[in-house]
């Protein structure tokens, strides 16, 4: 902020540059040296399970961990060595460390004072009324409902107009209908004060709805950066397929390629993979894990089989189970090629004869197929993901 | 059939109530006899109701001077302990550092050891210092066996202080000197209070350890000892009356602040 | 050490490991442990390592005196005073039991059933530390005494007849026997078993007694089963926090008891105070110190309870 402005260079941008940084604790390594430029006044999001690397990272950003190797750029000015009291960033705290021996109004205004500006009252009210905290100026952190303190926590930190702000699990706290409405409600501040956010959550769909980059860590490593329908329809790792939504994976050889597309085999069946989707090392006969997201499948009975148009992958499989959830029902396919295959169908026309036991062809169009590494564990990101709901 | 279910059903507030009862009854009888009129020179059998001795409750040689002087040790070893404990605590809390179990355990040990061994071992150094016995030996006494009290107090505020709050503070441009002063020193005020709280009663109401270290010093403990030997005087129970009122209604004072304040701000 | 314990040294809850946040000044630990410890060690340790030394003497007050190695003194010391290290551990013991039985449903009933007089029973229970405990004691004095209406109640209920034919009293007076050391003795120390016993009582959930009714436990077996053990920690602080100081009073014995009463710490006393007998004093007092260790050692370990600081 004011203290850093004079050296930095005039005209510098203001990404957030970590380059080769990385932390190890004695053995254990929390992050592997690892480069990341979140461009500035963008959305950055790191998504991955407890225990990833990701609250680490932010943490050296915001310099309250020592990185072991790597530095920290804010545009052109290196704040690896710099304290955190001295970093132009500031962050929203898990369960947001209000103090609760002061009230809002100077839990707000602690940041301002501590840089010695006197007249604070038309900033602290002015960013109150920004999150709609007005009235609430005199009580004291305990005062307030779990949203209200979650705004005051945002408020303290924005007040100070950090060049980056950093959230660790700002919503973690809050209950489901609650989180919907602050991810509206970060984003749109975000938009408005136009400063750099990097977010750290657990909860994908948070991270989607919010985040314009999302780079997904797993095991103190980014598995993948990209925007979030992109990683959704694109993932390169069966962590980032399992982790961001399901995917159902059937494993398939390689029998040839042309025109763009490979042909495998599955089970006796064809299945076609556009070369563009594919990770995976394309030798013929060599191994590919081919992926479908649940949603993208049609579900024919057995009987009407001839009806499906040529050209869509399609492979046969008995309904184990159905669940009906109002917008759409979701199918468990056993199916030769895969046990447990998701699919779930929209509830727009309901066949009455869809239910377990029957016998059914599962079809959908190729362009939906990606391929993965078949030398990776299938269900990598399945069970991190149900850890977290428990 | 249905008094005994009653009987079952409050058993426990019965027997905790006799227990309270217990604790009061001597506290009672301290009260009820400092109205009495006693003949002789021990205040232990009611005579006849009289109100001298709390019109005159400096009236015996001594006892004044020797409750002034234990208050005076009492604030001291308060601030004194106080001080150095807090200092420890934070540092067993806050740092990682060498020699951390021989300095635990030379905190507890004096808890853990009979009030008499700290006396006689501490008479035993200052007789081969060749110490002059009084206010200071008392002083390092007392400031010796509170020390670990205090210790014990702060320390367990500052743990279940959230580590988070004072990283806020360095976040929001706070330096180790403000972070301390500003946050951590406020948010363990509570604890250090019950530390200095505690100390100060440990203090004021020491017996044995100041008695093998006073020498010819009388505390207000060693005044009463030494009455019970040669006499009782009323006063000494109009004292007793007094700070034990004055304690309960100073409590009770400011709880009802504290509870009028909160049912403001609410 | 009859006084106000605001924070009793209980364990505290079992905090998830955090690592201490990192700070720049490698030496701020050493410096703010500095004053406080050379305190003790200078004040407490090294006092015990010379009275250790005093215990080994030998010589006379006024030709001054020597370390000899005279290890005597110890034995001396011990088979002269047996039956006083017999009566302190005795009495403490039956002391510290009483206060359990007497303390915990007083700490139950403020952690559970006082409702909205919890406050004003925990002022109860610690206001009392104000009056001094010597003035509370002398009290105990006249409650006793020979003919009042505790006397004649006991006896006109036979009672004294019975704890005279087990040696805890003498004829038809309470006052100056083993019983009016040890009801002093768990009056004095009450207080040391009852905060600590609530602090651990009022941090278990009373979820867990409606969960424990609602798997088929009775009351007593809730309490077996549940209460009792959760409230462990308070129960070992407690009872240390009794016996201890108990073993070591001199006070009740002097005031409430005869010289058939006499306990070890009384022996200190008058060898250090009055005889002038450094050596044997120190020895006792050496004896009581390692035993009072030993007991605390083995009973921690026993209880699983190891960080009381």
């Amino acid at each position: 902020m004011k203290t850093t402005k004079d050296t930095t260079a005039p005209g510098d941008s203001g990404d957030v540059r970590l380059t080769g940084i990385g932390k190890t604790y004695g053995a254990f390594t929390a992050v592997h040296p690892l480069d990341l430029t979140v461009p500035e006044g963008s959305f950055f999001a790191l998504l991955g399970a407890s225990g990833c690397g990701k609250t680490t990272t932010l943490r050296m950003i915001a310099g309250l961990e020592e990185p072991t190797s790597g530095t920290v750029h804010l545009g052109d000015q290196d704040v690896t060595a710099l304290p955190p009291y001295k970093r132009p960033v500031n962050t929203v705290f898990q369960s947001y460390a209000l103090f609760p021996h002061l009230d809002i109004f100077e839990n707000v205004a602690f940041g301002l004072r501590r840089r010695g500006i006197r007249s604070v009252k038309k900033q602290v009210e002015e960013m109150l009324e920004l999150v709609q905290l007005g009235e609430q100026a005199r009580k004291k952190p305990h005062q307030l409902s779990g949203g209200q303190q979650q705004r005051v926590a945002v408020a303290r930190a924005l007040i100070n107009h950090p060049k980056v702000l950093l959230l660790d699990e700002p919503l973690g706290a809050l209950d489901l209908k609650l989180r919907r409405q602050m991810q509206l409600e970060l984003k749109r501040i975000q938009t408005e004060v136009g400063i750099t956010f990097v977010h750290v959550t657990h909860d994908q769909e948070e991270a989607m709805t919010m985040a314009d980059t999302v780079a997904v860590m797993n095991a103190g490593r980014v598995e993948q950066l990209g925007a979030p329908a992109d990683l959704y329809e694109n993932p390169r790792t069966t962590f980032v397929a399992n982790f961001l939504g399901t995917s159902n994976f059937i494993e398939a050889e390689v029998d040839s390629a042309s025109g763009g597309e490979l042909v495998l085999r599955a089970g006796g069946g064809k299945l076609i993979l556009p070369e563009a989707r594919n990770s995976a090392p394309t030798t013929t006969g060599g191994k590919v894990l081919v992926g479908v997201r649940p949603e993208k499948i049609s579900l024919t009975h057995a009987d009407d089989a001839g009806g499906i148009p040529a050209g869509r992958n399609r492979i046969t499989g008995r309904i184990a189970g159905a669940g009906f959830i109002g917008v759409s029902t979701q199918f468990v396919v056993d199916s030769p090629v895969c046990a447990d295959f998701e699919v779930y169908v929209q509830n727009i026309d309901r066949d009455p004869r869809l239910v377990p036991g029957a016998e059914v062809v599962l079809h959908w169009n190729p362009a939906h197929t990606f391929g993965l590494d078949a030398a990776q564990d299938i269900d990598a990101g399945v069970e991190t993901v149900e850890e977290e709901v428990a | 059939m249905a008094f005994v279910n009653w009987l079952k059903r409050h058993l426990v507030v019965i027997a905790g109530l006799l227990t309270l009862a217990y604790l009061l009854l001597p506290n009672v009888v301290v009260t009820v006899f400092s109205f009495n009129n006693p003949k002789g020179r021990f205040n232990y059998t009611w005579q006849e109701f009289s109100t001298e001795a709390w019109q005159d409750p400096c009236g015996v040689s001594g006892l004044c001077a020797s409750l002034s002087l234990s208050l005076q040790i009492a604030l001291w070893a308060t601030l004194g302990a106080t001080l150095l404990g807090t200092m420890i605590a934070f540092a067993l809390v806050r740092y990682r550092f060498r020699a951390r179990g021989a300095v635990n355990s030379l905190i507890f040990l004096p808890m853990a050891m009979p009030e008499v061994v700290m006396a006689a071992s501490l008479l035993t150094l200052f007789l081969n210092m060749g110490a002059q016995l009084g206010f200071w030996t008392i002083l390092i006494a007392h400031i010796m066996f509170c020390l670990s009290f205090v210790v014990v107090a702060v320390k367990a505020r500052v743990m279940s202080m959230d580590p988070r709050l004072e990283q806020a503070a360095q976040d929001l441009y706070a330096g180790p000197v403000q972070t301390f002063l500003r946050v951590t020193l406020p948010i363990a005020a509570p604890g250090i209070a019950a530390g200095a709280l505690l100390a100060f009663a440990l203090s004021f109401d020491d017996f044995i350890i100041t008695n093998f270290n006073a020498g010819s010093t009388v505390t207000f403990p060693m005044f009463v000892w030494g009455s019970a030997q040669r006499g009782t005087p009323v006063q000494i129970n109009v004292i007793g009356t007094a700070m034990f009122v004055l304690a309960v209604s100073l409590v009770l004072v400011s709880m009802l602040i504290g509870n009028r304040r909160n049912r403001q701000k609410a | 050490m009859a006084t106000l314990t605001q924070a009793p040294p209980v364990a505290p809850p079992p905090a998830p490991e955090k690592r201490p946040p990192r700070r720049r000044g490698r030496w701020t630990p050493y410096l703010l442990l500095l004053p406080g410890l050379l305190w003790l060690l200078v004040f407490f340790a090294l006092p015990v390592i010379y009275q250790a030394s005093t215990s080994v003497q030998t010589g006379s007050l006024e030709q001054g005196y020597e370390v000899t190695w005279h290890f005597a003194t110890y034995w001396e010391a011990l088979s002269e005073y047996w039956p006083q290290f017999v009566r302190s551990v005795l009495y403490a013991a039956s002391a510290t039991v009483l206060c359990l039985l007497l303390g915990y449903p007083l700490a139950y009933l403020i952690a559970f059933r006082a409702g909205r007089w919890r406050n004003l029973i925990m002022i109860l229970v610690i206001a009392p530390f104000f009056t001094s405990f010597l003035i509370r004691t002398l009290a105990w004095k006249t409650i006793l005494a020979d003919g009042g209406p505790v006397v004649d109640a006991l006896n006109a209920l036979h009672v004294l007849d019975v704890t005279a034919w087990l040696g805890w009293t003498a004829g038809d007076r309470v006052l100056a026997t083993p019983l009016a050391v040890v009801c002093g003795l768990t009056y004095n120390f009450l207080p040391f078993m009852i905060l600590p016993l609530y602090t651990s009582l009022e941090r278990i959930d009373p979820r867990l007694h409606e969960a424990a009714n609602d798997l088929y436990a009775k009351p007593s077996t809730t309490f077996r089963r549940v209460t009792f053990p959760l409230s462990m920690p308070g129960v070992v602080s407690g009872t240390l926090l009794t016996f201890i100081p108990a073993s070591g009073d001199y006070i009740n014995s002097d005031l409430l008891g005869s010289t058939d009463t006499r306990m070890v710490g009384n022996v200190i006393q008058s060898q250090f105070l009055r005889i002038l007998d450094y050596p044997t004093a120190a020895a006792l007092s050496f004896i009581l110190m390692a035993a009072i260790l030993a007991i605390v050692t083995l009973y921690i370990r026993k209880s699983g309870t190891e960080d009381l600081v």
